[in-house]
């Protein structure tokens, strides 16, 4: 890394905590907006939960940007906003969701099921729970290095514990939920943030023998054999994903993730090849082989043939919902299947419209783009490839969901990031902000020393720590 | 490592594009077609809350919504529903919708473009969608003559008023009552949908329109309007018309009616002909004409192309392709494969009443607002010139003699001059021959033109016959018009 390069990203000392509050007042602003405007149109009266979540949503939210100030106060000032504003439009949908199967559950005279809402609420708190504890106890990002292997061993163990009898259940078609004391769990949230710690620590020790050994072919630089062993384990890893747990999204991610950190750490071009071939050969050849992924395939090329098909009812949804949407209450969200969880996205383009769905969509670009830009600016590579693979693990798992949703993939069984009811996935989400805020906060952080630091230079300072 | 993360947020930001892109491509360019999906449960429930607007006859309404405390909003109800079924049609939950409820729709439920502006102004000022208004043209009394002429028969009637095409009267029986289609108990409606389509007199039929017939001896109006247009033929000419006419190519000869000559003579005039409707004479006159011209006169008066839009599932009149010698003779008499519609024989009669001008039918007189403002005013559409005002003039005079003189008789009305033409159309030994009547009135200046069609009448099948049984209904029904 040349020091040219660095000079370019001009980091400016200053901590921007007060455009922080601003961006979270207004974040605020919004979804308690969405929340009285979904009771005034659905019940005719400002509901009498709005202080609760309010109260709720703004607390948690001063919490952590309190923390922020106090422990990371030159952290991304742009992060905290859009994640809360993101939660808090989730639960403000997941609580119109909640008023829609209550009418409907009455006009059948059946009794409607427990409010989904205030349960997500409780998640967003555990949420900033762990978010604090991330920030408040890693002081140091470059900590996480010392447990590459541990976290290395806990994401894999993550990743199968769906496939254990007993713990594991196959919901909407997909194994990659565990039910313990009675509640549900995606572990492959948590086995993200393992494994791009661990891909992070790995590469940064390999990247040197990943990227100077090889041969060019067609103008491209090819890896020897040898060193083809970690894409390979990689590769056989998230196939088993996709073939035992029946989820292209995970598989997906967790291969995908894999890549642009190798491609990162190396800045060859022929790992990207090399691993879109792989993935593209084995996901094939997972659709010729087995049923289920086979159909999800068919499903997916004729949303239509089934009948009542969640995808089929959420393009609807999203079709009704045209341009300018039916106005938040004004929908019918809880008309599509899993309209709180796999098709939220789908619920808001109902309501908001194609403008709402855009701005949803804009909102987490803003995400990723913010936590690459706290990449672009860390001063470690562990530090780099750290926030590079949360902020890709983000991107690529909106564009499985959304794009499951919308129709423009098959539908996998992911998370939609902050929004989507589940509390995992919420926890997981709150854990990744608060890794990306705190490499910013080091990234943004005035330096000490007045001479700039090559790459290479810290990161044998950091294997020498 | 910078550039390649880099390169990282350009491949991020192209698929948070391809996200957008295309979710823009399905609620922009494919949600019309998604919406209007027959499996659609989301639009249809909407769509059935939406405060429909009514269907109007003048200012009353034969269809409208009203509040309804169920999870509907609204219940569309359908006052004198038997009545105006055959057009109104239906509007339910589970069975869909037909008539002008179907073709209507985008007005009645307001999202129709043409209401775009005013759908604006109802999110702005935060008013539920309302639908605008259907008025149609026909006429109360006239309506209400034609379904109380029908009963207890099979049968339907149209009315048109000449010169502007406008449907004034179009009944069908037996009906059905849409409010028990209607209905929000969906049990209830399950029950009334089966029953009716498992009717055999069919209720659920619009005669006038979705059903074809052979249209006898009213078709002998086409046969005389292509005679008199060749050139060859005047009201006078005299025609072979023997008792019986020996066909060419078969051993079946055609024969009148009535097993006898043409009103005394075997040379009877074209006038002589049609008073007395013989087969044999315009079996002859056929033959002479040829198929083609047959065929193109009949297309002038709206054959061989659907007639009105405002329905659904309109019946198409036709001429049969290609017939032989004696299939064209058959033919001139409205026999073998020539079928019509009541509509399209009421567009005959309506086109010689106009100077020879068939003018388009329509039902639809307006679309307003929900706040009276026009959005769409139907202007009369000449069709065809099918002949020219001398031949109509002769083709008039000559249906004024079969209601003085002739088989029209039943239809005169006291003081007004009716023009006419009765026809009984033979199908199947089996069942009774179909009895039609179709003429317009006054004949010097016409204010009216009717078709009628009687199925089935339950009486005698000797007894059946356009005069005897069609005739009175065409009758009341002009009287209704009017105004006697």
């Amino acid at each position: 890394m040349s020091i040219a390069s660095t000079s370019v990203i001009q980091i400016i000392p200053r901590t921007r905590r007060g455009v922080e509050l601003l961006l979270l007042v207004i974040a605020i602003a919004v979804s308690v907006g969405a929340y009285v405007n979904i009771g005034i149109t659905v019940q005719n009266a400002v509901p009498a939960s709005t202080g609760y979540y309010a109260a709720g949503i703004g607390l948690l939210a001063l919490i952590a940007h309190l923390a922020l100030r106090y422990r990371a106060p030159y952290a991304d000032p742009v992060l905290l906003p859009c994640a809360v504003l993101l939660n808090g439009l989730g639960v403000a949908m997941i609580h119109r969701v909640d008023l829609g199967l209550a009418i409907v559950a009455e006009a059948k005279g059946n009794t409607p099921k427990a409010p989904a809402a205030p349960q997500q609420i409780t998640w967003t708190a555990v949420g900033i729970v762990l978010f604090l504890v991330v920030i408040l106890v890693i002081r140091d990002h470059r900590r996480l290095q010392a447990l590459t292997y541990t976290a290395g061993l806990a994401g894999l163990v993550l990743l199968v514990l769906p496939l254990i009898p007993g713990l594991g259940v196959n919901l909407n078609g997909a194994r990659i939920w565990i039910r313990l004391a009675g509640m549900s769990f995606q572990p492959g949230e948590f086995a993200k943030i393992c494994l791009v710690v661990f891909f992070a620590g790995y590469l940064v020790v390999k990247r040197d023998v990943l990227t100077l050994a090889g041969h060019r072919f067609l103008g491209l630089d090819l890896p020897r054999a040898r060193d083809l062993g970690p894409i390979g384990i990689a590769w056989a890893v998230s196939l088993g994903v996709l073939v035992f747990e029946s989820d292209l999204g995970s598989s997906l991610l967790f291969f995908g993730l894999f890549l642009f950190l190798l491609y990162v750490s190396t800045e060859r071009a022929g790992w990207l090849i090399i691993g879109g071939v792989l993935f593209v050969g084995g996901a094939y050849f997972a659709y010729a082989t087995f049923g289920h992924v086979h159909r999800r395939v068919t499903d997916w090329l004729d949303p239509w043939a089934i009948d009542g098909g969640q995808v089929k009812l959420g393009l609807m949804g999203q079709s009704w919902g045209g341009i300018l949407g039916r106005g938040l209450g004004q929908g019918h969200p809880e008309a599509t299947l899993y309209a709180q969880s796999d098709m939220i996205i789908s619920s808001f383009a109902e309501e908001l419209g194609l403008t709402g769905l855009i701005a949803i969509l804009l909102v987490y670009t803003l995400i990723i783009e913010r936590g690459l830009r706290t990449a672009l600016g860390c001063r470690d590579i562990f530090g780099k490839l750290i926030a590079t693979g949360l902020a890709m693990s983000f991107a690529l798992q909106v564009f499985v969901i959304v794009g499951g949703v919308t129709g423009l993939i098959p539908l996998t069984g992911l998370a939609t990031p902050f929004m989507a009811l589940g509390g995992t996935s919420l926890v997981a989400n709150w854990a990744i902000i608060a890794l990306l805020l705190r490499i910013s906060d080091q990234a943004r952080r005035p330096q000490t020393p007045a001479a700039p630091v090559s790459d290479e230079t810290i990161a044998m300072a950091v294997q020498k720590a | 490592m910078n550039s390649a993360i880099r390169r990282l947020a350009v491949a991020a930001i192209i698929l948070m594009l391809a996200l957008m892109a295309n979710s823009t491509y399905l609620q922009a360019f494919r949600a019309n077609e998604i919406n209007g999906r027959n499996d659609n449960n989301r639009v249809r429930d909407s769509q059935f809350s939406v405060n429909r607007g009514p269907i109007l006859i003048g200012s009353t309404p034969v269809a409208q919504s009203k509040e309804s405390d169920d999870r509907f909003k609204y219940q569309r109800t359908y006052p004198n529903g038997q009545v105006y079924a055959p057009v109104t049609g239906f509007y339910s939950y589970l069975f869909g919708r037909g008539g002008i409820e179907l073709t209507m729709n985008a007005e009645l439920n307001g999202s129709d473009p043409s209401m775009a502006f005013r759908r604006i102004i109802d999110v702005i000022s935060n008013r539920p969608q309302q639908g605008g208004s259907v008025t149609l043209t026909l006429n109360a009394a006239a309506q209400q003559a034609a379904y109380n002429g029908l009963a207890g028969k099979t049968g339907a009637v149209v009315a048109i008023e000449p010169k502007t095409g406008r449907i004034l009267a179009m009944a069908s029986r037996p009906s059905y009552d849409p409010n028990r289609l209607a209905s929000h108990d969906t049990e209830k409606v399950g029950a009334a949908w089966k029953s009716l389509n498992a009717d055999k007199s069919k209720p659920l039929s619009n005669r006038a329109v979705q059903e074809l017939y052979p249209p006898g001896s009213t078709f002998k109006l086409v046969t005389a309007a292509a005679a008199l247009s060749s050139g060859k033929f005047t009201p006078e000419s005299k025609v072979n018309s023997p008792a019986e006419l020996p066909l060419p190519q078969t051993t079946v000869p055609l024969v009148n009616e009535d097993g006898k000559n043409c009103g005394g003579s075997n040379n009877a005039t074209l006038t002589i002909a049609l008073r007395y409707s013989c087969n044999t004479a315009f079996g002859t006159v056929g033959m002479e004409l040829g198929a083609d011209a047959l065929n193109e006169q009949a297309a002038k008066f709206g054959f061989g192309a659907r007639p009105l839009t405002e329905l659904p599932s309109v019946a198409t009149s036709q001429f049969p392709g290609d017939p032989n010698q004696p299939q064209t003779a058959q033919s001139a008499i409205g026999q073998f494969d020539v079928r019509a519609t009541p509509l399209q024989m009421a567009m005959v009669a309506a086109g010689i009443a106009n100077k020879g001008e068939v003018m388009k039918p329509y039902l639809v007189q307006n679309v307003k607002t929900p706040d009276l403002k026009t959005v769409s005013e139907t202007k009369p559409e000449s069709l065809h010139q099918a002949v020219t005002p001398q031949v109509a003039a002769q083709l008039t005079a000559m249906m004024v003699d079969v209601v003085n003189n002739g088989t029209g008789r039943p239809g005169q009305i006291k003081g007004v001059q009716v023009a006419g033409k009765t026809g009984t159309a033979q199908t199947t030994k089996e069942r009774p021959p179909f009895a039609w009547f179709t003429a317009f009135a006054p004949a010097n200046d016409p204010k009216v033109a009717v078709a009628v069609l009687i199925e089935d009448a339950n009486i005698p099948r000797n007894d059946i016959a356009g005069g005897t049984l069609a005739a009175p209904i065409a009758k009341k029904v002009m009287e209704a018009v009017l105004g006697q």
